[in-house]
């Protein structure tokens, strides 16, 4: 592997935010990917790497004792905060930075440098791990009810939406075409998500273009059509994902929402989830009070309350609730849209198919979700994640929030997820990172797969890191449906996420990491090979496992909780193993 | 007085009983002298009982002729009696009324309650002070075991036996007792077998505005310290608090009297704002609005955590004190009895491994809970739905086990213990058929002969199958020093614990399977 190195700058101090005594000195290296810190101290190579795509922002402040401070915050919630001897190197480190961290083309974006010793053929196998096709036929698809069309081969109907759609038998092509047109951005309602057992739906759209009284035929047949489609059903739900007042709102611009009037059998339910520059503001004043320096329990949750945070994840979560009990207890299908039906929807939907289906808790089945309701729907995750610069009201954590409802019932539901925390972080980073072909790019016409690696085929090969030790897919509780509860106190900060960095403040000892240990030395003891192997090297009661690792106690208790940078990536190589190629240097 | 003439209503049928997380019980109610019962009269149906004296409140509702009772219990839970009839459901909740708040102690179950089980050790005899001394002295002879409190004359709240150091004779504890608040003179705490270092605790120095000072309380605490080191005195108020206690005859170790002395002071809150706090805690937790700004709003407002913080990093400290800077500590605030025990076994907690296993952590109780004086029975008189005005109620002893499982969730596999033994505690602490948790001091308990009269909590727990119950499978001896974090986003919330347990023991379940799987394999391997 080569590492293309700009320059360095030796000297550097990587500040402690909350002890500045704790604070490290070592050379800061500048490569075409990425920037990478290495402490000085004799004997050990701590190394910080952070990739150049996860840069969120930087930021230059008045000069210190220590030097010129430079901090940086990562998308995937890092904060490095170092100090540069020399103004001048200051300034080439920050103008080197935001140039890199800002790509302007796709070409440029680390997934098209990224070249780990895969031949191509196993690359293009990376990409065929992924199947939706084989999700729909899990759920029975195609049957009497259901049929794929082609109506959107050449994504000429919607250029948003993927080429393979299901719809309903009866929906005629003219009435496909007929109500896209009434549906912004032609996005019209599809199939989400089927019940098998009783042949309720989730289906998905855009707000119609309905204005204050316009009204479309192919669209009222096209609703019907999905109404008829569940015979043990005489009414269907249509949800609005936004607050009332946003959706009328809409209206004056010709679009809004569905007339209970002049749709047959249809049952209108507004949920107030709020909109993308809510959601964006809310979760930058989250971060703010995560980062505020040893804040009394005050700060922190009235900090916590007035970002709203919380209380946008529960709407979410309700909203899914919502659609679950329809679905499953009620046997109706519902229709899920919000304005254009690539955040909130698919926030919803994905939610309720995590509460539905128990295959969407295993590892395979949270990766085929994210890929059915996010990618080939057209979430807009280059804009909402802002992988290359462009508007800064694009960008919004709409993805975060989905894998924070999953993150809060694992915590609510601890035997019936297969997949465990380090699963949903690890995809929230590689979100951000560009690392993998996968989220470039707004939707499935757009995106681009030449040369790039699958996230998903990385996931699925090293899944022994991110199984849940305590999945119990037999367990009456975490079979079938979810039923979580909703009460305000059983929603909780994320601190594996939003401080994940800040290691001083997580547990010290890890029930799951004690827990996959025993797995592992059990799995030993049932392969005969593996047996007598265990017991030459473990020649000791169980109590006393040697294999176990302590995490480091801070030197000083609580008050001064001590910092660890811990690696983003897996697979990363060490700055003694590649070679640096020098195309710059300083004068 | 017989308990008779407080039931108005022996026995009602067709009474169903609601309960959270749990199917609805159509059966009868009964009510005897300290129980509420009710029972389906099937097999395999698990009956209440419900002790009077855990009953903190109740309420009564009616629709036509169907009454409800809504039972609030100390331990929190909140149960719903739907009883046919009007009279009926009048008779029974006043007879409850009566019942849960009779005043006299000796009325109490614990006097009334026969064991069902063999008793084989009695817990009565577990803890002697005697014994956590032969302790010491393996370890020490600087200490010695005084005998001057035998008759509580010196300190009402002290026990018969208190540790303090060798060179210091009766006489001279008789001075010091005099110039301590409620005549705590400073005793042992703990001793940090590492380095020697010790912790002591006592009543705040009575030296009122005047500045009185006293030679003998001089001596006794530097006979602590070795030649040319200093120690710590931390005191869990204020500065403002505690110069204001100068007042009322109370006061602070001045710099000019006790130059080998830094004092830190540390303010944790005391007992009528830990009882507000606790209260409007639980008024958060039963919200129905499901309307999360509110919930944040008022779980701030509480200060619940707030308190949990500062009980926490005041603990850190003393123990950092100790470990750390290898110095001796005292810890004291007012009375010494409520937020300096909170820190001296929060500090050993954190310090000492053998207080993180099962029996380690009921000898942490009795020695620096109950044989130290906190007056559990004024501090746990009420809980939180308690409609009477309070008096001495404070969830202090709660705190510290909030605090112990704060600790214990950092931490999970450093405890002997899981989540319900500190449940368990906390249970027991406000309504027990035991008579561990009686009284408020080592007098009152010899007075009202519990010993004797009672049964022990620990011989209860003490026993096999409890034991196994509240072990901790997760438990692997870690003989380190264990920090927590006090960051608040390390801090979290101790929801209902009856929610927690389906979960907890399905992890138990599975561990246990992992277990025996491994443990079956390691003996076939070694037979």
């Amino acid at each position: 592997m080569t590492l293309v190195l700009l320059f360095q700058v030796e000297n550097v101090k990587l500040l402690d935010r909350v002890s500045p005594r704790r604070s490290r000195v070592g050379t800061l290296y500048l490569t075409a990917t990425h920037t990478i810190f290495v402490e000085n101290e004799a004997g050990v190579r701590n190394e910080t790497w952070v990739l150049h795509s996860l840069v969120c922002s930087l930021e230059k402040q008045a000069a210190t004792s220590s030097g010129y401070p430079l901090l940086i915050h990562c998308k995937n919630f890092q904060v490095l905060h170092f100090a540069i001897p020399r103004e001048q190197e200051c300034q080439d480190v920050h103008l080197s930075l935001q140039r890199l961290s800002q790509p302007e083309s796709y070409e440029e974006l680390y997934c098209f440098s990224y070249k780990p010793n895969v031949d191509d053929e196993e690359r293009q196998n990376e990409w065929d791990f992924m199947n939706l096709k084989a999700d729909y036929s899990r759920m029975g698809l195609p049957n009497a009810h259901w049929k794929l069309s082609p109506a959107n081969r050449n994504y000429k109907v919607s250029d948003t939406y993927p080429a393979d759609l299901f719809v309903p038998e009866s929906a005629t092509p003219p009435v496909i075409v007929g109500s896209s047109k009434f549906r912004s951005r032609g996005r019209f309602p599809t199939l989400s998500y089927y019940s098998k057992e009783n042949h309720a739906a989730i289906c998905r759209s855009s707000q119609p273009l309905s204005g204050f009284s316009a009204r479309c035929l192919e669209d009222e047949q096209m609703l019907e059509a999905i109404l008829r489609s569940n015979p043990c059903s005489d009414f269907m739900y249509v949800v609005d994902t936004r607050p009332k007042l946003n959706a009328i709102a809409n209206r004056a611009a010709g679009k809004g929402y569905e007339n209970e009037d002049n749709y047959s059998n249809i049952k209108f339910q507004f949920i107030g989830i709020e909109n993308i520059h809510v959601m964006r503001n809310s979760q930058q004043k989250m971060l703010e009070v995560c980062e505020l320096r040893s804040p009394s329990m005050s700060d922190f949750l009235e900090g916590l309350e007035s970002s709203g945070w919380l209380k946008h994840i529960k709407a979410v979560l309700d909203a899914g609730i919502f659609i679950t009990k329809a679905v499953a207890e009620e046997g109706v299908s519902v229709l899920v849209h919000c304005s254009d039906g690539w955040d909130r929807t698919a926030q919803v939907c994905s939610v309720a198919c995590v509460l539905l289906d128990p295959y969407y808790r295993t590892l395979q089945g949270l990766m085929v979700l994210i890929e059915k309701d996010w990618i080939s729907f057209g979430h807009k995750f280059s804009h909402r994640c802002n992988h290359l610069v462009g508007d800064p009201k694009e960008v919004s954590p709409v993805i975060d929030q989905f894998l924070e409802c999953v993150w809060q019932l694992m915590e609510q539901f601890p035997c019936a997820f297969e997949f465990n925390e380090r699963f949903l972080i690890t995809i929230h980073s590689h979100i951000y990172s560009c690392q993998y072909g996968n989220f470039i790019g707004n939707n499935q016409r757009e995106r681009i797969q030449l040369g790039t690696h699958s996230l998903w085929s990385y996931l699925w090969t090293n899944r022994t890191d991110y199984i849940n030790p305590l999945y119990r897919p037999d367990h009456s509780q975490t079979q079938g449906l979810l039923r979580p509860s909703t009460a305000p106190y059983c929603f909780k900060f994320w601190r594996g996420l939003y401080n994940r960095f800040d290691q001083g403040i997580h547990p010290r000892q890890s029930v799951e990491d004690y827990l996959r240990t025993i797995q592992e030395e059990t799995q030993q003891l049932e392969d005969p090979g593996g047996r007598l192997h265990w017991w030459i090297h473990h020649q000791q009661p169980l109590s006393a496992k040697s294999t176990r690792q302590q995490r480091p106690h801070p030197p000083a208790p609580g008050l001064e909780p001590d910092v660890h940078l811990q690696p983003l990536q897996q697979q990363r190589p060490r700055v003694g193993d590649c070679r640096l190629e020098l195309s710059f240097t300083p004068q | 007085m017989e308990f008779a003439e407080l039931i108005k209503t022996p026995r009602v049928d067709g009474v169903v009983l609601h309960r959270p997380f749990l199917p609805t019980v159509e059966g009868t109610l009964c009510l005897t002298g300290h129980h509420l019962i009710l029972s389906s009269r099937q097999d395999n149906t698990e009956e209440l009982w419900l002790l009077h004296s855990n009953i903190d409140s109740i309420e009564k509702r009616f629709v036509g002729s169907l009454g409800s009772i809504i039972v609030k219990c100390k331990d929190l839970r909140v149960i719903q009696l739907d009883i046919p009839g009007m009279e009926e459901c009048l008779n029974i909740a006043s007879s409850i009324e009566a019942l849960s708040t009779l005043d006299s102690v000796s009325l109490m179950y614990p006097f009334f309650y026969r064991p069902m089980f063999e008793v084989i050790e009695d817990g009565w005899n577990s803890f002697l002070p005697e014994d956590a001394f032969k302790d010491l002295e393996s370890m020490t002879d600087e200490w010695r075991l005084s005998e001057v409190n035998k008759d509580f004359s010196v300190c009402p709240s002290y026990p018969p036996l208190v540790a303090v150091p060798k060179d210091i004779d009766d006489e001279t504890l008789r001075k010091v007792a005099t110039f301590r608040h409620g005549g705590r003179f400073p005793v042992l705490s703990y001793y940090h077998k590492k380095n020697g270092m010790v912790m002591m605790r006592a009543g705040q120095p009575l030296t009122g505005t005047n500045g009185r000072r006293c030679k003998e309380d001089e001596k006794l605490i530097n006979a602590t310290l070795r030649p040319g080191k200093r120690g710590y005195i931390i005191d869990t108020r204020t500065i403002n608090v505690a110069q204001q206690a100068k007042a009322r005859g109370g006061g602070i170790e001045s710099e000019a009297n006790y130059p080998q002395w830094r004092r830190i002071h540390k303010a944790i809150e005391r007992s009528n704002v830990l009882q507000e706090s606790l209260i409007k805690l639980v008024e958060a937790c039963n919200d129905q609005s499901h309307n999360m700004d509110r919930w944040l709003s008022k779980l701030e407002a509480s200060n619940w955590q707030t308190h949990v913080k500062e009980i926490l990093t005041t603990a850190c400290l003393a123990a950092q004190c100790i470990d750390r800077e290898g110095a001796s500590v005292l810890v004291h605030g007012t009375e010494g009895t409520d937020t300096t025990l909170q820190v001296t076994s929060l500090a050993q907690i954190i310090l000492d491994p053998s207080c993180r296993t099962i029996r380690g952590f009921q000898g942490l109780v009795e020695r620096e809970w109950l044989q130290a004086g906190h007056p559990f029975q004024q501090r746990c008189a009420q809980s939180a739905y308690s409609n009477s005005k309070p008096r001495q109620e404070a969830p202090v002893f709660l705190l510290f086990l909030d605090c112990v499982w704060q600790i214990l969730r950092q931490f999970p596999c450093s405890f002997e213990f899981s989540e319900s033994y500190l449940v368990l505690l906390f249970e027991h602490a406000y309504a027990s058929q035991f008579g561990t948790f009686l009284g408020n001091s080592a007098a009152e308990r010899a007075k009202l002969s519990l010993p004797e009269k009672t049964v022990s909590l620990w011989s209860w727990v003490n026993r096999h199958q409890e034991i196994e119950r509240l072990t901790n499978p997760l438990f692997e001896a870690n003989s380190l020093v264990i920090w927590p974090s006090v960051a608040p986003q390390s801090l979290l919330l101790w929801e209902d614990s009856q929610y927690i347990d389906v979960i907890y023991i399905t992890i138990i379940i599975i561990i246990i399977i992992l277990f025996t799987i491994s443990k079956k394999y390691y003996y076939d391997i070694n037979a």
